[in-house]
């Protein structure tokens, strides 16, 4: 199989005018004889489905929650990117551009991350035209903070909440559609099954979750908007119901999955508490802004009082190692460096797995009440978890696992090699390389779902008849539909002695060992031995109450783990044969003498892009190669100090 | 600490419902309650019953999925949390809790704690939007908008659509969030255009949900897990008011 990037040739600063320029053209009075099924309604799905049906195209969109307002882009804080360049401090789309592909750690696709950075900007003037209350200046202009990894403010904000107004923009925008009566939402309902046939996508089954009905729906093009498998790791900050099935089942049929090891984890998280937990709760990057994070320099000060540790015996150990970007070095070293000392016996908090992230400075520089409005429903989040105050003692931080760089794999149109299947947003593998910088994925989501998307998925139907999709009767259809009951019955049949989630603790645990902010490569063969007995346990063991024809939500666990019973043994097949460290994925084998990540881009500079073989046989998975091919950047070794 | 639970299981929208009774122990108090009713889940399937069914998702308080209403109270004891931030410290050992899904006839429950609140999305549906398709918006600083009014308009937009202001009211009026959606969209110079088109629109479709009309006991207020102010049901009467003037049939 030969993967074609389809990267417009040019140079770089113009690959995308040209290719819209040259972009086929679907006409105005045929678009509503095509059809568009859209699978996700965060930023990347529902902003797609809203703009699709704006052009006129004929629209269904799926979500698994009550609601598509509901979709886990809602709980993004800290703010969206954008280069407007707004507070002259030299900002630009090249300099975007740039910061984003370093950030990246130099496994990003040049043009792809170009293409973001050009239409950031539109994301803004679109979602303040919607009404989104974006943070002013008394003057009335936008205001600005910064992220980790950049030198410049580019991020734009709405309080600590940014994801939850972006995604009701696109709520909203997908409502008047729906009001319209160009799109038909379909709530409470889950993707099972692609189906492909002739080697094309053309369309979906899926289950009502309410009445266990299965259905199957027709179209000419599939959008998978459905976000990251973060989740395999069980606990995540991802939400709960937030799972990889539809990737997982459009790979089963077919479509790469390119740098599944690509997995970020996030510096500033509540630390884990007990046992019991169900997830982890993120404490927006943007804190790092003004909080400062420390350890104290000995171990035998770790159980003291915070406030009782005088300045010089602590360790601000961002600020030491790092001075250029101090507390705003990017995700994955941060995490790292918290890991390293924590490592060393310095952590605080039960458990010893935890750092300060301190506030007293900035309060005593710019006031309580100046903290409290730009970060107020942190510090209440922060409170209801902990039942402390941060506004008195600093908080208490750990790095936890929160979004996946990798995902389906693309070409420039964001269509997968399947023709006829695109895939959106965080789904998708395509602009982040091997690390994602603070306040991108909402710029990503967005880009794909009102600027990239609309676009390319034109010039695909253009290729196509319009009217007539495949019948639902065809034996592509009821093939899918059937073994999307069988898998249903099967779940219900096995009434062993485990639940569900017993089996998903069980996994996330050797993932987060194994394959968490370190990894080596006996702990990754223990783990690609483990993984298959655990799947195999889970097929035997697993107890699932309930019936199939009604709302069940056992059910729609042990669905949802049963894949990632799979696709973490992938996680860890990829990393394994990712000899380099880059990025999110560090291995131990592969460091500097300061323990920084040690790429080697002579060897991997390139896509992993993996095809499902069958879980059968050994060789469960073939690795195809996209070489990475650098125009524009040199690539260099990522330094923030 | 142990507590009961009294918890309200229904097999399906129109079935006859009734309160189980079932025993939590050892739980820790820093555990969220929703982690409480996961443990009792599991113990449930062990024993090879139906797990109680209830809605939940990003547990961090943002996305508006989770809607119990715990000892008579919507989102529990504590004061602008949702269910989902509601930690077992909330209660005392050997407490009874009782939990009941939201209740109002315009949120039919579909199984146990479930409801249907789709009468939410088909109110936004009718105008909860600025009518702009995707492309040539102007660039975001040509549309100035002062620090107070941007205040104003995200005070109003941080609901989280959950309806804890329909399952508190008397009523069942959704009014609240009604209100929060009209107020920040018609307060921002990007919504004026729509103004009042949005606000008869936006309670023509309220009213035709089902929802109560306006308590004035100011309960809605008092149940919101975000603290919106009833101050955004004036706004939007006197905006429904003028349309309604305005657009008065000759």
């Amino acid at each position: 199989m030969k993967l074609e990037s389809r990267i417009p040739s040019g140079p770089l600063a113009q690959k995308w005018d040209r290719h819209r320029a040259e972009i086929k053209l679907v006409n105005p009075a045929n678009k509503r004889k095509y059809e568009v099924i859209v699978v996700g309604s965060g930023l990347a799905g529902a902003s797609a489905a809203a703009t699709l049906a704006e052009l006129g195209y004929r629209v269904k969109c799926f979500c698994f929650q009550d609601s598509p307002r509901r979709a886990h882009s809602i709980s993004a804080q800290g703010g969206i990117n954008a280069a407007k360049n707004y507070q002259n401090d030299g900002d630009s789309v090249y300099r975007l551009f740039y910061d984003t592909i370093k950030g990246g750690d130099f496994r990003a696709r040049e043009a792809n991350v170009y293409r973001l950075a050009q239409v950031s900007s539109n994301i803004i003037d679109q979602c303040v035209a919607q009404g989104v209350p974006f943070a002013r200046e008394y003057g009335g202009t936008l205001a600005n903070r910064s992220f980790g990894g950049a030198q410049v403010s580019r991020t734009f904000y709405a309080r600590g909440q940014t994801g939850q107004q972006l995604l009701l923009g696109a709520y909203q925008a997908l409502s008047r559609q729906i009001g319209a009566g160009t799109v038909k939402m379909y709530p409470r309902t889950e993707m099972l099954e692609l189906v492909v046939a002739e080697g094309v996508a053309r369309g979906i089954v899926t289950r009502n979750l309410v009445t266990g009905q299965i259905e199957a729906h027709s179209a000419h093009a599939v959008i998978l908007a459905t976000g990251g498998y973060g989740n395999a790791y069980n606990l995540s900050t991802n939400a709960r119901g937030c799972n990889a099935t539809a990737i997982w089942r459009a790979h089963r049929k077919g479509a790469l999955f390119a740098n599944p090891c690509f997995t970020q984890i996030h510096p500033t998280c509540i630390p884990v508490s007990g046992d019991y937990q169900s997830k982890l709760t993120l404490m927006s990057e943007s804190l790092r802004n003004d909080g400062r994070v420390w350890v104290p320099k000995r171990k035998e000060d770790c159980g003291r009082p915070p406030a009782s540790i005088a300045a010089e015996d602590r360790d601000y150990y961002l600020e030491r190692l790092y001075p250029t970007y101090g507390n705003l070095a990017p995700r994955d070293i941060s995490s790292r460096a918290a890991k390293r000392v924590c490592d060393e016996g310095r952590g605080v908090g039960s458990g010893g797995r935890g750092v300060y992230l301190d506030f007293a400075d900035a309060i005593g520089r710019l006031g309580q009440k100046v903290v409290e409005e730009r970060y107020g429903n942190l510090f209440d989040i922060y409170k209801e978890i902990t039942g402390e105050n941060a506004y008195d003692v600093p908080m208490r931080i750990y790095p936890a696992m929160h979004y996946t760089m990798g995902g389906l794999w693309v070409d420039y149109n964001l269509m997968s090699n399947l023709p006829g299947l695109f895939i959106a947003g965080e789904a998708n593998f395509s602009d982040h390389g091997a690390n994602r910088l603070g306040a991108s994925a909402l710029m990503q989501g967005l880009a794909d779902g009102y600027f990239v998307l609309p676009y390319t998925i034109g010039g695909y139907l253009a290729t196509l008849k319009p009217g007539a999709t495949l019948p639902l009767d065809h034996p592509d259809f009821r093939k899918a539909i059937e073994d999307v009951a069988g898998q249903t019955r099967r779940l219900l049949s096995i009434n062993g002695s485990r639940t569900p989630d017993s089996f998903h603790k069980e996994l996330g645990k050797l993932l987060w060992e194994k394959c968490g902010m370190a990894r080596n490569r006996q702990g990754l063969e223990d783990a690609i031995k483990t993984i298959p007995k655990i799947r195999e346990e889970f097929w035997r063991n697993v107890r699932v109450p309930g019936q199939g024809e009604d709302l069940n939500q056992a059910l729609e666990r042990a669905g949802r783990i049963a894949d990632f019973l799979e696709l973490a043994e992938l996680i860890c097949v990829d990393a394994l044969t990712r000899e380099e460290s880059c990025g999110g994925h560090f291995r131990e084998e592969y460091q500097t003498e300061e323990g920084e990540a040690l790429r080697d881009d002579a060897n991997f500079s390139f896509v992993s892009a993996w095809e499902f073989k069958g879980l059968n046989g050994s060789g469960r998975w073939d690795l195809h190669k996209e070489s990475l091919v650098y125009e524009e950047v040199h690539m260099a070794q990522r330094s923030y100090k | 600490m142990n507590v009961s639970l009294r918890v309200w299981r229904q097999k399906g929208h129109g079935a006859h419902g009734s309160f189980q009774t079932y025993e939590a122990r050892d739980i820790n108090p820093d555990m969220s309650f929703l982690e409480m009713l996961d443990v009792v889940n599991e113990q449930l399937i062990l024993k090879g019953e139906e797990p109680i069914a209830f809605d939940h998702d990003c547990r961090e308080g943002i996305c508006g999925m989770c809607s119990c209403v715990i000892n008579g109270e919507p989102h529990g004891p504590e004061s602008k949390v949702a269910t989902c931030q509601t930690y077992m410290r909330a209660f005392r050992d050997g407490d009874t809790i009782t939990v009941e899904p939201f209740r109002s006839r315009a949120f039919p429950v579909l199984k146990d704690l479930v409801v249907n609140r789709s009468a939410f999305d088909r109110i936004i549906q009718a105008g909860g939007f600025v009518s702009v398709a995707t492309g040539g918006a102007p660039d975001g600083n040509a549309i100035p908008v002062s620090k107070e009014i941007a205040d104003i308009a995200m005070d109003a937009a941080a609901c989280i659509g959950c309806g804890a202001c329909v399952a508190a009211c008397k009523n069942g009026s959704a009014m609240l969030f009604v209100a929060a959606k009209v107020s920040q969209l018609n307060v921002l110079p990007q919504g004026k255009p729509e103004k009042d088109r949005r606000a008869l629109r936006m309670v023509q479709a309220m009213d035709a949900e089902g929802f109560g009309n306006c308590s004035n006991t100011y309960a809605c207020e008092a149940a919101c897990p975000k603290g919106i102010s009833v101050n955004f049901i004036a706004r939007m009467n006197r905006d429904f008011a003028v349309a309604l003037l305005k657009n008065k049939p000759a």
